[in-house]
């Protein structure tokens, strides 16, 4: 039973296209193990195309229509049915995005008694990792200068906030001080998604620069 | 038809203040190529020929103007989880669902809906609407969950 949902403004970034590889990775994850938060995302895409269906002024193109009929008469239509493992322990796009599935993690030791895989992405804000806690062992401590979601892959972890088992999402902010400990029956594996604060004077200036024009 | 209809409402969709034409026209392009290649994906009872369009319109403008990745859902995917307290009864229509949601989108006040519209044309962040808009981040959160809230009651989901 997930108790722990994105935030409603995760989830319209997501919808409208707006959020980063990282934290998208961490909304698909959840979106395949919550059918509560698909539906309400299937609803968000809707908003979307509403917002699209008002008439708009303007010609079609001819140009542009010579191209796409050019470009499909080139093509072939191949529908390409992605093939599943047997019985997959993690969702697919989880799967996509680390090359592997659980069973074969490369993981690298963090700290004393932790361990964590880097996600390679395409992201510059964010980073997201999949981190093993052994069972009742607290989570290494991490500075995050910025907003931390967590998602529970295999076991729980709680802490001041609650109690999260798989399936259930956690968004923290800077202001947040925690301590997550795994709780003792079994190893917590969870990705992570943090905003990485090297990059940030980069990510502001992306922020700022629709607005001075460059 | 199609392209007649929605070449106007795409190239709106995409374009920005300084967006260079010729990558608008790059996306508007691959949004009808991909809607050709990805035809047979596409699920009447599930959404509208509207909404299915704005995703793939979405996922061309990811690609070619953020240059980025957004992984998606995958329906077959065997880890998916399904509603076991579904009742098929219960689903609503495709076309009774669009009705509710109009409702709902209809009586947002204009503040709410300015800020989905935001999200959605202006390929804003809800961080990044709070600037444009010169607000507290707090305000444009609240917006965002009261308007999201007024639709869970539309489809008489409760408030949580
Ligand atoms: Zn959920």
């Amino acid at each position: 039973m997930i108790r722990h949902h994105p935030s409603d403004e995760l989830m319209l970034d997501y919808a409208a296209g707006s959020l980063g590889e990282a934290s998208s990775l961490a909304l698909a994850t959840h979106l395949t193990l919550c059918p509560q938060c698909r539906a309400a995302n299937q609803r968000l895409d809707a908003v979307g195309g509403n917002f699209f269906a008002h008439p708009v002024e303007g010609t079609p193109g001819q140009e542009t229509l010579n191209s796409v009929m050019a470009r499909i008469s080139s093509e072939q239509a191949v529908p390409r049915a992605v093939a599943h493992p047997l019985h997959p322990a993690l969702p697919q796009p989880l799967r996509l995005a680390l090359g592997c599935d659980l069973d074969a993690v490369p993981w690298k030791r963090l700290g004393i008694d932790a361990y964590q895989c880097v996600i390679s992405t395409r992201d510059k804000i964010a980073t997201a990792r999949l981190l093993r806690i052994p069972a009742g062992r607290p989570v290494p401590v991490h500075t995050h200068c910025g907003n931390e979601l967590t998602l529970v892959l295999r076991g729980a972890f709680s802490d001041l906030t609650g109690n999260y088992t798989p399936g259930d999402f956690q968004e923290a902010d800077d202001r947040l001080v925690h301590q997550p400990h795994a709780e003792p029956a079994e190893d917590c594996v969870c990705l992570a998604v943090t905003e990485a604060p090297l990059q940030f004077k980069s990510w502001a200036a992306r922020i700022v620069q629709p607005f001075l024009g460059i | 038809m199609l392209f007649e209809f929605f070449a106007p409402r795409l190239r709106a969709f995409v374009s920005k203040p300084g967006a260079d034409r010729s990558v608008i026209e790059d996306v508007v392009q691959e949004t009808f190529v991909n809607i050709w290649r990805k035809a047979h994906l596409y699920d009447p009872e599930k959404a509208s020929a509207s909404t299915w369009i704005y995703t793939v319109a979405r996922n061309a403008r990811i690609d070619f103007l953020r240059k980025a990745v957004r992984p998606a859902v995958d329906l077959t995917d065997p880890v998916l989880a399904v509603d076991p307290i579904q009742n098929p009864q219960q689903q609503l229509s495709q076309a009774e669902e669009g009705v509710r949601l109009q409702r709902a989108l209809a009586s947002l006040p204009d503040k709410q809906r300015e800020v989905l519209k935001l999200a959605f044309f202006a390929d804003l962040a809800h961080a990044e609407i709070a600037k444009e808009l010169k607000l507290p981040l707090g305000t444009v959160k609240s917006r965002i969950r009261l308007a999201l809230g007024r639709m869970r009651m539309e489809f008489g989901e409760d408030e949580s």
